[in-house]
């Protein structure tokens, strides 16, 4: 504690205090307003929902919860359907995220040193052009008389053009795409970090290359796949422009039916109360990057 | 190991194919002369013009550079003092907390961001009637919570891993902490917060879901736009558009790369000499 260069009590207050009141105001309590929207009634005004706690006469305040909302959730198919099923596109392209991430991770780590850094710009660079036009970009492949379709027909290995776009699969193809650099990064760097002796003493020991990967590699890169994985996985549950715009009308996502709820029907407490069951829904995984983030902290 | 080698080279290639396949195909069609997209008519630089003309889009686009801008210097400051409280003080009331509400940003789902910052957003305006109204200002203060996030960890590395010894040097010398700070810890973390800043410029720039959300009728950003009109399909302007994007964020990326490369050899360099 020693030597801090910002010492002295006002200073510090201030450095802690102005962020903390940044996002407790814009982060944490516009949850609140979440909660309390999910449990009132939708009502034809502007703003459209009824307040819960309503002066009726003088000094006269009625309040009002009303749980319509969540039981409509948990009755009505589409919308258990579309929280299910939003797990499980996540689920599946975290899965496929993690297998093309691992080799593309274990390549850039095990590279001469001085290509590592170019290697590993050459992986974030699409990640900072527009995610908005790079899931676009796959429109014009994945279409009917698409780029993809036009050079397997030129190639001959099919004569009908193939139906991918606004398929499940285009969806996952899409995903997979803008999430990838997210699994590459936390991989490569626990990857990086493998103390190489352990495989030279394995490989010493006539440990074969599969099973020196199986018993060593793998185990010890498992916080970096935790990591990468949850970075894919929480964000993609609640994904919106990948199903809208890859997507068909049978691939429901609980981001697109939230959306749909609240710029279409203008139901703001129902779509209040999607948001509320996503996040409570995503705070186990949340919980669990945490906990491997500070596993690596403390390293 | 060297002989599983060229396996790993290949799947690290077909990666890149992957990840930039769609990107090339985009700027090669952004030259096609034909309206129709994935038909080669000969090249021609066209919808480029055709961009110049389109009052709306250039209208959207130069609300969110304003928009990037201001979201950019705010997450700077904002994600520096979050950094610095996070690194520098171990033990403060809070501190969990702190923690929590600077990473999960960068995990949350867009639409709950953008949901329950609007659903503040009227709330205040009801209360205490701030802020009036919904468009540019609404727009900013969302986007700098986020990107503010996304700052805070660029930065956070950066101070980790800084050598104190300077700033403990200086303030054993009677030099007071502010001055410190600018003189000398500023400086240092200068490459994290440029990144940052960076950074934080281009994901205001990209948002679509939580713009859409806590924006009003009268402000529409670019990707409000890019949105609407990908809606209907695939349209050569757009590819135009975005060939323009991808050319002037990767020349930015490469050069502060490059910057910050060269930085990283010089700072080896002393240290084999020291």
């Amino acid at each position: 504690m020693k030597g801090l260069p910002l010492s002295p009590l006002r200073g510090r207050g201030l450095i802690i205090g102005v962020p903390w009141f940044w996002l407790g105001l814009f982060f944490l309590l516009p949850f609140l307003f979440v909660l309390k929207i999910s449990l009132s009634e939708p009502v034809l005004a502007q703003p459209p929902y009824m307040d819960l706690i309503r002066e009726v006469e003088d000094g006269l305040v009625s309040i009002s919860v009303n749980f319509g909302n969540y039981l409509l959730l948990w009755e009505d198919p589409l919308y258990r359907g579309a929280l299910f099923g939003s797990l499980k596109i996540s689920a599946i392209s975290t899965l496929f995220c993690l297998l093309f991430g691992y080799p593309m991770a274990y390549a850039i780590a095990r590279a001469p040193s001085h290509w590592r850094l170019p290697l590993l710009m050459l992986i974030i660079l699409p990640f900072w052009t527009s995610f908005l036009i790079r899931v676009y970009a796959w429109i014009g492949i994945l279409k009917g008389n698409g780029l993809l379709n036009n050079f397997l027909i030129w190639s001959g290995l099919i004569d009908q053009p193939l139906e991918i776009l606004h398929t499940p699969l285009a969806v996952y193809i899409g995903i997979v795409y803008s999430y990838l650099p997210f699994v590459v990064l936390p991989l490569y760097a626990t990857l990086v970090r493998l103390d190489l002796t352990l495989l030279e003493a394995a490989a010493d020991l006539g440990c074969r290359p599969w099973k020196q990967f199986l018993t060593i590699t793998l185990p010890l890169s498992l916080p970096g796949v935790i990591a990468g994985g949850m970075l894919v996985f929480i964000p993609v549950v609640g994904e919106f422009v990948i199903p809208d715009l890859l997507g068909g009308p049978d691939t429901l996502m609980i981001g697109k039916l939230m959306w749909t709820e609240f710029f279409s029907n203008k139901d703001w407490p129902l779509a209040s109360s999607l948001a509320a069951v996503l996040l409570v829904v995503l705070i186990i995984p949340f919980v669990a990057l945490r906990h491997f983030e500070q596993r690596e902290e403390a390293v | 190991m060297k002989r599983r080698f060229p396996l790993l080279m290949t799947a690290l290639m077909f990666g890149y194919a992957f990840l930039y396949g769609p990107i090339l195909s985009l700027i090669v069609y952004s030259f096609n002369e034909s309206r129709l997209v994935t038909v080669w008519a000969g090249f021609s630089t066209k919808w480029y013009g055709e961009l110049l003309h389109n009052q709306q889009l250039l209208d959207a686009a130069w609300l969110s550079v304003k928009v990037a801008a201001t979201t950019a210097c705010g997450a700077v400051v904002l994600g520096t003092l979050a950094a610095l409280a996070l690194v520098r003080f171990r033990r403060f009331r809070g501190r969990g907390t702190l923690q929590v509400m600077v990473t999960a940003p960068l995990v949350m789902p867009e639409v709950i961001i953008g949901l329950s910052l609007l659903l503040l957003f009227v709330a205040m305006q009801d209360s205490i009637g701030w802020p009036d109204g919904r468009g540019q200002l609404t727009i900013t203060l969302a986007h700098t919570t986020f990107a503010m996030a996304y700052v805070t960890v660029i930065v956070q590395s950066r101070l980790a891993h800084m050598d104190q010894s300077l700033e403990e040097a200086a303030l054993d010398l009677g030099a007071r902490p502010l001055k410190v700070f600018f003189t000398i810890t500023l400086p240092l973390i200068a490459p994290a917060l440029a990144a940052g800043w960076l950074l934080a410029f281009t994901l205001s720039l990209d948002d679509l879901v939580v713009a859409s959300f806590v924006s009003g009728p009268g402000a529409t950003t670019l990707p409000m736009v890019v949105y609407s009109s990908v809606r209907l399909g695939v349209s050569p302007e757009i590819n135009a558009l975005a060939t323009i994007i991808v050319l002037l964020v990767s020349s930015a990326v490469a050069i502060a790369g490059v910057l910050l490369y060269r930085q990283e050899k010089r700072a080896q360099r002393e240290q084999n000499l020291g």
